[in-house]
């Protein structure tokens, strides 16, 4: 059986002929799934549109990436749970949800089980989600204004990301998180750019905005793309996926290290 | 040829006469989502056809074996080469040269071998994975200079080279105190048509087929089809269905004949429609091209010569390969007056997909290269790029370097000044984020962002060239009903969004006098228009459709004579107790055939475009926004001033998509990106805002003065757009598109093969 939510993934699929199920469930009208529930922890239903998000989303990086997906016509019908279920490393929330440490909640008969996003993608399109368990919500907790998302494509709008970067600041909890998207099998959390960003607030506050100074925020880029495995693709080369991601990390510290 | 004068006026204003802007009668249709295009036509108990092509770039064909497929539900007809009753080649411009279905050889990825007939797509799709085929694979080429040297193992019966052109103008040894040059490559664009392919066959009782499709020229594949399916042309009328735009691409056959064998073997209706990936195997794209260029200038920055080599891929098949050769070499040197020129162009034959017609048609890889050099040449002479092209343009009277003199043009400088002093945009502060190179992908929010300014001219042969008959019909009829009089026009041409519908109701409008016009389906039953190509249709059936207006109108006069009235003071509807109907076919002025030396009269006349490009580019990222695109373009006459800009802006889109997205990237003669997800094109916010001045310098020959319109903004906006790049990023950026690559490592794109500017390339050496 497989699970219709927005189509925007799955039509495609259909259209190619790489697909052919027998049964196709369409759940975009399951009002349980729609839900977003804040209260410092977020949980957000598998059924949200990117569109929502971009009003309320519980997380800034997350409504800008939102913002980055399709048209108006896709960010009307994709939705969080499908960019989750795909699993594609392209997909554009997925760097998010890798930099807040987010949860997926998967469901059932048998009951609910939470896997850290961490665990939860095991390679291009593959997850750990069974065949028998519905994607119901992802989960984290708020970590304030200090984040952002961004991605490289040569087209203006309407594009697949050929290198994504999302970076979290939670200042609250002492902790930077960073997702790099299309740039290997899963979406990577670069270790050494993250502690290298930690010493970078530890030393000039964590509570208060600052300007990093440029060579740290080089430093920073190439320290993300030491951690890129990316591949040369129809999309780019993985000359240029690793360049683009020293370029945005850099500018990604900047951004949100301003932000108080 | 000269026009009748224009008719007296009449005593009632007439609406939607030439000159007004006047909106497209589909337009709502079209953006309520209710026109018909042909992948939307239907009908009752029709079967579904479906392709197998080729999954080898070069491979014998061992052995085919259909018997499982065609016992498959719903099947109802497996063809393959042995089942076309006619002849068993066609081709555009070569009737010999392609198989209706593969002969034996498969000669490139996506080359059909059978085609099925089934009562559902799904049966008819299972059916072609049913056909066991044998393949012995062969040494493909892809690089099309190899593919031209002597020692070249042939791909064809007909050889490896499909064209040479070579131009001698004035010394070819001639010296000039500066020179420049350059090795260029352009890549692979497609027309990426919204429309694919599509139309629906029905066998007629007489033995005889009716096609409805979306083509650019329905004679032209009458001509083709006829003679493969073994029926005499009158046993086969072809009919106009709506075209999802073409540019080129519709211009070869590609389901017209394979739907209609298989009506014809079923006795039942067929439709056939590619899906979007078909569509990139089932069609012919833009000659992809390798140019080597040397221009030499006095110190004052005045041209003494232009020397160029310029090798174009075909493909597997010839297509229009041999047309788009001679106009690539015809236009190699721009709209500048050049005293010496050698020039040699090959269009070689690969195991890659096959190319032939584009918007632009061989002028626009041309313009990219030779408008490079113009800036170089600037460079090392210490002007702008205005200056350059100002100090260098044609006036009327210049030769090009085909010796043939400019007529009915305004002057080159002129038209460049014009498009110089369009207002520049505003400059990059308090930007939305939509407006920055990668838009909302959030990359730079002005971070790395260079503004930068370029230019570019290119021009273009109007109609068809070098001594081929072209001509167009058009059948005028006027009667008188309960409502008064009305006309209808019955022509061939070919509606593919350029809007020669709306051209000839206000032709009609403007020489009857009379609003009440309507349009016949374009279909067999009327003369050929010929093509909707090279930008002729205003012109020629423009002229055909104001030609027969005029004989009707001269019958009125004869009648309203006869009745001893006068015809300004007669209510029209007296007159036509008989109906009125005339048939003209118009022919422009005669060419001249290609000479050895290159030198001769072939073109009809020309028209010609200035592009100004400003572009933000974020040097760090390589990502590029174009925030405006100026032009001055001459175009005779506005007869539809509001489709005139339509053309403009259309035009322009696609060059602007060729300068920093499109790409058909082949890997091994393999398409890898067949798809609007990875073959990108230019959505709203890339398409940047557009201001045209439309300059209507009359033309002695065309219709009330215009020259075509529609392929002149996609010929330099490119290059403008490049211009534009490099004087943002100071790379010599010697390749379209431009890839972030490109921009961020300076990558080479140079061909590895030595090649003297002007030499034979058929005598190339590597290294």
């Amino acid at each position: 059986m497989t699970v219709l939510a927005g189509g925007t993934d799955l039509m495609v699929e259909l259209n190619f002929g790489r697909r052919r199920p027998e049964h196709i469930v369409a759940i975009d009208r399951v009002g349980e799934l729609a839900g977003i529930e804040r209260n410092g922890h977020v949980r957000m239903g598998a059924g949200v549109t990117y569109t929502r998000m971009l009003a309320d989303a519980g997380s800034q990086a997350l409504a800008e990436a939102a913002r980055t997906i399709g048209s108006p016509q896709i960010r009307n019908a994709g939705t969080i749970g499908g960019n989750l279920g795909t699993a594609s490393p392209a997909g554009d929330t997925l760097p998010v949800l890798a930099a807040l440490e987010a949860t997926v909640v998967l469901r059932s008969k048998a009951g609910e089980r939470r896997v850290p996003f961490a665990d939860y993608m095991t390679g291009p399109k593959k997850s750990v989600r069974r065949a028998d368990e519905l994607i119901v919500a992802a989960e984290w907790d708020e970590a304030g204004p200090a984040q952002t998302y961004m991605f490289v494509s040569t087209r203006n709008a309407m594009a697949i990301s050929i290198a994504g970067l999302a970076m979290v600041v939670d200042r609250a909890r002492k902790r930077v998180g960073i997702g790099l998207g299309s740039c290997g099998p899963t979406i990577i959390r670069p270790a050494d750019a993250e502690g290298f960003a930690r010493g970078l607030f530890d030393e000039a506050g964590w509570e208060r905005p600052h300007r990093p100074s440029e060579s740290a925020a080089k430093e920073l880029g190439r320290l993300v793309a030491a951690a890129a495995r990316p591949i040369d693709d129809v999309r780019g080369t993985a000359a240029y996926r690793r360049h683009a991601l020293a370029v945005m990390g850099a500018r990604a510290l900047s951004r949100v290290a301003q932000i108080a | 040829m000269t026009l009748a004068p224009p008719r007296p006026g009449a005593r009632v204003k007439v609406r939607g006469v030439i000159g007004e802007p006047a909106p497209r009668e589909d337009a709502v249709p079209k953006v309520k989502g209710e026109f018909q295009y042909a992948s939307d036509l239907w009908r009752e108990g029709m079967l579904h056809g479906a392709t197998l092509r080729s999954p080898y770039p070069f491979a014998r064909i061992r052995k085919v074996d259909v018997s499982a497929a065609a016992k498959l539900p719903g099947v109802r007809a497996v063809l393959t080469q042995d089942d076309v009753p006619g002849k068993k080649t066609y081709g555009l411009m070569d009737r010999d040269d392609q198989p209706v279905l593969a002969d034996g050889y498969v000669r490139f990825v996506g080359e059909p071998v059978a085609v099925v007939a089934a009562d559902t797509i799904e049966q008819a799709r299972a059916a072609t994975k049913a056909i066991v085929l044998e393949y012995e694979v062969l040494e493909p080429t892809f690089d099309p200079i190899a593919a031209i040297q002597p020692s070249a193992a042939k791909l064809h019966p007909k050889g490896n080279v499909l064209e040479r052109v070579r131009i001698l103008h004035g010394d070819p040894a001639a010296k000039a105190d500066v020179v420049v040059e350059g090795e260029y490559e352009f890549a692979m664009q497609d027309q990426a048509a919204l429309g694919p392919e599509a139309g629906l066959a029905i066998p007629r009782e007489d033995g005889g087929v009716t096609l409805h499709v979306a083509t650019q020229w329905l004679h032209e594949d009458l001509d083709q089809l006829a003679p493969c399916l073994g029926l005499p042309e009158s046993k086969v009328r072809i009919v106009l269905s709506g075209v999802g735009g073409a540019f080129g691409a519709r211009e070869d056959t590609s389901i017209q004949i394979h739907a209609c064998l298989l009506a014809l073997k079923t006795r039942r209706a067929v439709r056939m429609t590619y899906g979007r990936e078909e569509s990139f195997f089932g069609h012919v794209h833009r000659h992809p091209a390798r140019l080597f260029y040397a221009h030499g200038a006095t110190k004052k920055g005045e041209l003494v010569f232009v020397r160029a080599t310029i090798v174009l891929d075909g493909g597997a098949y010839a297509s229009s390969s041999s047309a788009v050769v001679a106009n690539a070499g015809s236009f190699a040197a721009g709209p500048y007056r050049v005293p010496n020129a050698v020039v040699d162009c090959v269009g070689a034959r690969t195991n890659n997909p096959p190319t032939g017609a584009m918007r632009g048609f061989g002028a626009v890889q041309s313009c990219f290269a030779y408008e490079a050099q113009m800036d170089k040449l600037a460079k090392a002479c210490g002007l702008d790029a205005v200056e350059i092209r100002m100090r260098n343009g044609l006036v009327e009277g210049d030769a090009i370097i085909t010796s043939q003199p400019l007529v009915g043009s305004a002057p080159i400088a002129e038209i460049v000044r014009r498009c110089a002093s369009l207002p520049l945009p505003e400059t990059a502060a308090h930007r939305d984020q939509s407006e920055l190179p990668g838009g909302h992908a959030n990359v730079t929010r002005g971070e790395g962002v260079v503004r930068g300014v370029g230019y570019a001219v290119g021009f273009k042969n109007v109609c068809y060239s070098n001594g081929f008959d072209d001509f167009a019909t058009a059948r005028v009829r006027l009667f008188a009903d309960a409502e008064g009089p009305l006309a209808r026009v019955h022509t061939a041409a070919a509606e593919v969004g350029q809007g020669i519908n709306t051209v000839q109701l206000q032709i009609a409008r403007t020489e009857l006098g009379i609003e009440r016009v309507e349009l016949e389906t374009a279909d067999t039953n009327v003369g050929s228009a010929g093509s909707s190509s090279a930008s002729r249709q205003t012109w020629m059936t423009g002229h055909a459709v104001l030609q027969a207006c005029r004989e009707v109108r001269q019958e009125l006069v004869r009648r309203a004579e006869r009745e001893g009235l006068t015809l300004d003071r007669t209510d029209l509807a007296d007159l036509l107790d008989r109906p009125i109907e005339k048939t003209v076919t118009y022919r422009h002025q005669d060419t001249e055939k290609r000479r050895p030396d290159g030198q001769s009269r072939g073109h009809v006349a020309f028209m010609f475009a200035a592009h100004r490009a400003v572009v933000d580019v974020d040097v760090e990222t390589g990502l590029v926004k174009v925030v405006q695109v100026a032009t001055a373009q001459d175009v005779g006459k506005a007869i539809n001033p509001l489709g005139v800009i339509g053309q403009i802006e259309g035009g322009i889109a696609q060059g602007v998509g060729l300068a920093v997205m499109e790409e058909l990237i082949v890997e091994k003669g393999r398409i890898r990106n067949a798809s609007f997800t990875d073959y990108l094109i230019p959505t709203i916010l890339d398409m940047p805002p557009v201001i045209a001045d439309v300059i209507e310098h009359p033309h002695p020959d065309g219709p009330y003065g215009a020259k075509g319109v529609g392929e002149a903004p996609t010929i330099s906006s490119t290059a403008a757009v490049v211009a534009a790049i490099r004087a943002a990023t100071n790379r010599d950026l010697e390749r379209v598109p431009v890839r972030p690559d490109d921009i961020v490592f300076g990558t080479s794109s140079r061909s590895g093969w030595r090649i003297a500017p002007g030499d034979d390339p058929r005598r190339a050496v590597r290294g």
